[in-house]
C-alpha cells in the first residue's frame, strides 16, 4: 500500500481558485474462506480500493458541494472523478450551513488496532482454522445434522482524509472473524444456530468459543412453539441488545434531530429512560471492536456521552449538522464507503453495567421472555415514530429459570416506551463487532404476539 | 459501445488458460464496468450529485467441489494473469500442462433502455426532484418533509468460461423514490413510494412522478390516524404488488438450489408434493421486460428464463445457478447472480410472481369479516431451515365487517413459509409487481415481487393492541 496520505494531498493539492476539495482514500485487501464437509468450499483473495472526492464552492447564498468516486486509483479515475464532482457541484441548493471540517485541536488518542498476525499467519493455517471449526460443529453434537456455513475471514483496510482546510487524517485497522452456522435436526424439526468469535487478528479467536455458541443456539431451539400471545417482560441477550443499542443510537445522531426525523428532538436534558441507562458513545476505548482514531471527517474520535442515569445528555454531530444546530463536531462523522458523504452517527455505543448477571436477571423477573435473535429490524422499526415490532426467537423465563424455546413470534413497543420500561442492565457487558457493544437487558411492558 | 469492447478476446483466453493450468475442472472471467449516478433532494434543498464509477473483473476456479476466487479493479493483463494464479491456487495436483480455452462466438446484449442516463441532462434531473417534492407538498398542510432520490447505473459486463460461453449485457436501471413525514397530534409518520425499473429515463414521466409523490404523501397522511395494531393470528388481505414478498420470503429464498444441496431449507425434497393451495402458482421469471429483476443473461452468461416453481399448489423445481446446477448434471435455470464482479455468484431471484386468480379485490375484501388490510408491505427477512418469516406492514387497515376501516400502526407480520402457503384461500384478478432489493450472504441485487390482491386465513400479526 502506497502512502494514501500522500496521494490524497497531492489531488487537495490541485483546487484551484475559491474551490475547497475534500479526499478520502481508501485500499484494502481480503481473505475468506468457507469450509464445508472438511474440506474448502471456496476461498478468495482480493484487495480492493477506491476514493471518494468532493468538492465545495461558496456563494452568496452559501455553499454548493457536488461528489464522485471510483473504484480504483488509477490518475484516469482520479481525474474522471475529480472532473464529474466538480460538474455536480453547480446543481446543489446553496447551504449556509454547509462546509469541510476544520482541524478543532482535539488531539488524537492513540489506539492499536492493527495485528500483524493478518499477515504473520499464513494462508495455510487460516484455512485450517475455518475447517476446524466447521469440524468442531458438525461432530460437537449429535443434534447437529448440518453445518451450513462455517467460515474464516479477515481484512486490512487503510485509509486517508485530506481537504483544503486543513484536515490530514490517515489510519489503519485489521479485523479476523469465524463465523458458523449449523443445522440442529431432533428428527421432527429443524433449528439453525449462529456462532461468532471476532478479533483483530487471527490469534485473538477463539475456535471452541465459536462453535459453542453455535451449538448452543441451534440445539437449545429444538421444539420450538409459539407462544401466547400477552404482555410481559422481554429479556434480552447481550446480542440482541446491542442490535437495540444501535436502533437507539441512530435516533441520537444529531443529523436525524436537526432534520426532525428523531424520536429525541426538543428533549435535551429530559428523563427519556429509567435511570438505570446511562449510553455512551465512545471509540477511544480500545476494548470496543468499532473503536476509532478519526471521525469520516478525519476528526479525532472523542467520548460523548448522550444518556445518563435516563436523562438525554448530547447528541452526536458531524460537522454540517453541529453547524445546523447552533454547535460543534462531536467528532462523530461516519462514511459508508468511498461514495458516501459523511453523516453524523454512533460508531461504538457502550452502556454502563449494572448489577446483576444474566441468572441474577432471571430470578430477579420471574417470568417472562428470552430473547436470542431478532428477524425484521429493517422493516419493524421506524426510528420516526418510534413504533417497534420484530420477529424473535428465544426462551420462555419462568420461576427465574430458562425454560421451554419459542419462535415465530414478534415482541412490540415504541422505542420511547422501551427506554422507559427498562427494569435491569447486566453486569455482563460483551464486546461485539457493529456499532454498540452487548449486555443482557430487561424491558418490561412488552406485546409478545404468538397464538 | 459493445460489451465486446471491455476487454479483448486473446486477453481473456489467455486469462482463462492461466487459470486453468493448474488442473482446475472449470475457469470463468467476469469483467464488469459500471457507472452510477444519484441526486437527493430533502426539505427542498437539492443535497449533492454523485457519480461514481467501478471497473474490474473477478476470476473464479472451480475443481472439485472447491471454488477458488480472486478479483482486481486493475484490467492490465499482468494484473488479471495475478489474479488467475491467486484463484488458481485451489487446485493444488499440479495439472501443469498447457491448457488452451477456445471461446464460442459472443453472445452481446444490447440495453432495452431508450433514455440513457448518461444522456439526461443533470437539469433535468433535478427538475424532476423538484417536481415529486411540489406534487407531495400539495398533498396536504401535514405533510412536513419531503425527500425525493434518483439514482440510475448502467452496468456492462462480458463474462467468459472455459467451457467456451463468451456472453456480455448492458443493463440500466433507474430508480426513484418518495419519502414523505406528515405531522399530527398523534406524532409523525412516514409514506413511502418507489418507481424502479431495468429501464431508461423514459419510465420517468411527470405523471409516473406524481403518481409516487402524491401516494407516498397520502400514505403518510394516512397513518396518523393510525392506532396499535391488534396482536395474534388474524385474515390478512394483501393488497397486490407489494404482497409479491411474502412469496420472496417465504418460500423463494427455501428453492434455491444452494439451500436444497446443503439439506439446509424445508423445501429439499419435496419436488412433487403439495407445498401449497392449489391457488399458489409461484413463478421466477428474469424475462419480464423492464421489471426491477429483469435480465438478458445473468451473471454467468446463462440466458434469463421463466422458471415456473410451484404450480397449482405442486413443487415443480428449485432454482439454479451454474455451481449447483454442474453438481446435479443439469442446466442452470438463469438465476447465477452477483453484485458485483467483486463477488462471487450465488443462486438468487429475479422477478418472483404468483400467477393472478378470478376473484376481484372487492369479492376478497366483502368476505373477509374480520382482519387486517395490508395496502404496502416493507422488507422481510426469512430463516430458510425453519421456513420462519418477518416483514413489514408500511401500510395497514383494519377490515370490519368486509369493508376496510381503520389505519393501523406499524408492525410486523410473522408466519411460516409452508403453513402460510397453505392459507392462501382467495387470490384476485389485479396483478401488479413491485421493486425491492433482496439481500443475501451480504450481496444486494435488485429482484421483482408481484402478485394479485390475495387472502391467507391466518396471519400473526405483532401488533400491541389486544
Amino acid at each position: 500500500m502506497s502512502d494514501l496520505l500522500a496521494l490524497a494531498q497531492s489531488i487537495v493539492a490541485r483546487a484551484t481558485g475559491s474551490e475547497q476539495i475534500e479526499v478520502f482514500v481508501a485500499s484494502s485487501t481480503e481473505v475468506d474462506v468457507e469450509a464445508y464437509q472438511g474440506a474448502i468450499e471456496s476461498l478468495t483473495t482480493a484487495s480492493s480500493d477506491g476514493i471518494g472526492i468532493r468538492v465545495l464552492r461558496d456563494g452568496a447564498g452559501g455553499a454548493q458541494v457536488g461528489s464522485a468516486w471510483a473504484g480504483s486509483l488509477d490518475e484516469e479515475a482520479i481525474s474522471a472523478a475529480l472532473r464529474e464532482a466538480r460538474d455536480n457541484v453547480q446543481f446543489a441548493s446553496e447551504d449556509e450551513y454547509l462546509a469541510f471540517a476544520r482541524p478543532d485541536g482535539v488531539l488524537p488518542v492513540s489506539l492499536e488496532l492493527v495485528s500483524d498476525d493478518i499477515e504473520l499467519v499464513s494462508l495455510d493455517e487460516k484455512i485450517a482454522m475455518a475447517i476446524a471449526l466447521e469440524q468442531a460443529v458438525r461432530h460437537g453434537d449429535p443434534r447437529i445434522r448440518q453445518v451450513d456455513s462455517a467460515s474464516y475471514s479477515d481484512y486490512r483496510a487503510a485509509s486517508a482524509i485530506a481537504s483544503t482546510t486543513g484536515i490530514a487524517a490517515r489510519y489503519a485497522r485489521t479485523g479476523a472473524y469465524l463465523s458458523v452456522s449449523p443445522i440442529a435436526s431432533d428428527g421432527k424439526d429443524d433449528q439453525s444456530g449462529w456462532g461468532l468469535s471476532a478479533g483483530r487478528g487471527p490469534r485473538d479467536l477463539s475456535i471452541e468459543q465459536a462453535a459453542e455458541d453455535a451449538i448452543r443456539r441451534a440445539t437449545r431451539m429444538l421444539g420450538a412453539t409459539k407462544p401466547k400471545s400477552r404482555k410481559t417482560v422481554a429479556v434480552f441477550d447481550p446480542r440482541t441488545a446491542a442490535s437495540l443499542m444501535s436502533i437507539i443510537g441512530g435516533s441520537l445522531s444529531g443529523e436525524a434531530v436537526v432534520r426532525g426525523r428523531s424520536f429525541f428532538a426538543g428533549r435535551m436534558g429530559e428523563v427519556v429512560g429509567s435511570s438505570d441507562i446511562t449510553l455512551v458513545d465512545d471509540p477511544t476505548d480500545a476494548r470496543h471492536f468499532a473503536a476509532s482514531i478519526f471521525d469520516g471527517e478525519g476528526l479525532a474520535c472523542r467520548r460523548n456521552t448522550l444518556i445518563e442515569d435516563g436523562v438525554l445528555k448530547a447528541f452526536v454531530y458531524d460537522t454540517v449538522s453541529a453547524r445546523r444546530a447552533g454547535t460543534t463536531s462531536t467528532g462523530s462523522a461516519l462514511r459508508g464507503g468511498i461514495g458516501g458523504s459523511p453523516s453524523a452517527g454512533c460508531r461504538a455505543l457502550q452502556m454502563t453495567p449494572g448489577h446483576l448477571n444474566q441468572a441474577e436477571i432471571f430470578e430477579a423477573i420471574g417470568d417472562g421472555v428470552f430473547v436470542e435473535s431478532l428477524s425484521g429490524v429493517h422493516s419493524g422499526v421506524n426510528p420516526i415514530s418510534g413504533d417497534f415490532s420484530v420477529g424473535i426467537t428465544g426462551l420462555v423465563i419462568r420461576d427465574g429459570q430458562l425454560a421451554e424455546p419459542i419462535r415465530e413470534a414478534t415482541v412490540a413497543s415504541t422505542l420511547q416506551r422501551m427506554l422507559q420500561d427498562v427494569i435491569y442492565v447486566g453486569s455482563d457487558q460483551e464486546w461485539l463487532p457493529g456499532s454498540a457493544a452487548g449486555q443482557t437487558i430487561a424491558i418490561d411492558g412488552i406485546s409478545v404476539s404468538g397464538s | 459501445m459493445t460489451t465486446e469492447t471491455l476487454l479483448e478476446q486473446s486477453i481473456i483466453e489467455g486469462v482463462l488458460a492461466t487459470a486453468m493450468a493448474r488442473g482446475g475442472e472449470f475457469a470463468e472471467i467476469f469483467v464488469e464496468d459500471r457507472s452510477t449516478s444519484s441526486a437527493t433532494l430533502d426539505q427542498r434543498r437539492v443535497e449533492e450529485l454523485t457519480s461514481g464509477r467501478e471497473r474490474g473483473a473477478g476470476i473464479r476456479v472451480v475443481v472439485g467441489d472447491t471454488t477458488g476466487f480472486a478479483h482486481t479493479a486493475d484490467l492490465s493483463p499482468a494484473s488479471l494473469q495475478r489474479a488467475a494464479e491467486a484463484a488458481a491456487s485451489v487446485a493444488r495436483s499440479g495439472g501443469g500442462g498447457t491448457v488452451t480455452v477456445a471461446l464460442e462466438s459472443h453472445r452481446g446484449h444490447t440495453t432495452i433502455a431508450q433514455e440513457l442516463p448518461s444522456s439526461v441532462d443533470k437539469k433535468r434531473k433535478i427538475e424532476m426532484l423538484l417536481h415529486a417534492d411540489e406534487v407531495a407538498r400539495s398533498a396536504g398542510d401535514a405533510i412536513s418533509q419531503v425527500q425525493v432520490a434518483l439514482g440510475d447505473s448502467s452496468r456492462r459486463f462480458i463474462v467468459a468460461n472455459s467451457e467456451g460461453t463468451f456472453a456480455g449485457d448492458h443493463q440500466v436501471r433507474t430508480r426513484f423514490n418518495v419519502s414523505c413525514i406528515a405531522a399530527g397530534d398523534t406524532g409523525m409518520q412516514t409514506g413511502y413510494r418507489p418507481v424502479a425499473g431495468t429501464r431508461g429515463f423514459e419510465m420517468l414521466s411527470p405523471e409516473r412522478i406524481a403518481e409516487a409523490a402524491s401516494g407516498a404523501a397520502r400514505q403518510a397522511i394516512a397513518k396518523l390516524q393510525s392506532r396499535p395494531a391488534p396482536s395474534g393470528d388474524l385474515p390478512v388481505v394483501l393488497a397486490g404488488g407489494s404482497g409479491g414478498i411474502l412469496f420472496h420470503e417465504a418460500c423463494g429464498h427455501g428453492l434455491e438450489a444452494d439451500a436444497i444441496l446443503k439439506q439446509a431449507s424445508i423445501y429439499a425434497g419435496k419436488v412433487g408434493e403439495q407445498v401449497a393451495s392449489e391457488l399458489v402458482t409461484l413463478v421466477d421469471d428474469g424475462t419480464v421486460m423492464g421489471e426491477w429483476g429483469y435480465l438478458a443473461i445473468d451473471d454467468e452468461g446463462r440466458p434469463a428464463s421463466r422458471n415456473v416453481l410451484i404450480e397449482n399448489g405442486i413443487l415443480t423445481d428449485y432454482m439454479w445457478d451454474f455451481l449447483r446446477a454442474r453438481k446435479e448434471g443439469r442446466v442452470s435455470s438463469g438465476n447465477g447472480r452477483r453484485q458485483t464482479y467483486a463477488h462471487l455468484p450465488l443462486v438468487r431471484m429475479t422477478n418472483t410472481y404468483l400467477l393472478e386468480g378470478t376473484s376481484t379485490p372487492e369479492e376478497i375484501i366483502a368476505s373477509t369479516p374480520y382482519g387486517v388490510y395490508v395496502a404496502q408491505l416493507g422488507g422481510g427477512q426469512v430463516n430458510t431451515t425453519t421456513g420462519d418469516f418477518v416483514f413489514g406492514m408500511t401500510e395497514a387497515y383494519l377490515i370490519e365487517n368486509g369493508e376496510i376501516t381503520t389505519p393501523l400502526r406499524e408492525c410486523n407480520l410473522i408466519g411460516n413459509g409452508p403453513d402460510v402457503l397453505k392459507r392462501v384461500d382467495a387470490v384476485a384478478n389485479d396483478f401488479s409487481m413491485t421493486p425491492g432489493t433482496c439481500g443475501k450472504d451480504g450481496q444486494q441485487v435488485p429482484v421483482g415481487t408481484g402478485q394479485a390482491t390475495m387472502r391467507l386465513t391466518g396471519v400473526t400479526i405483532g401488533g400491541t393492541a389486544a
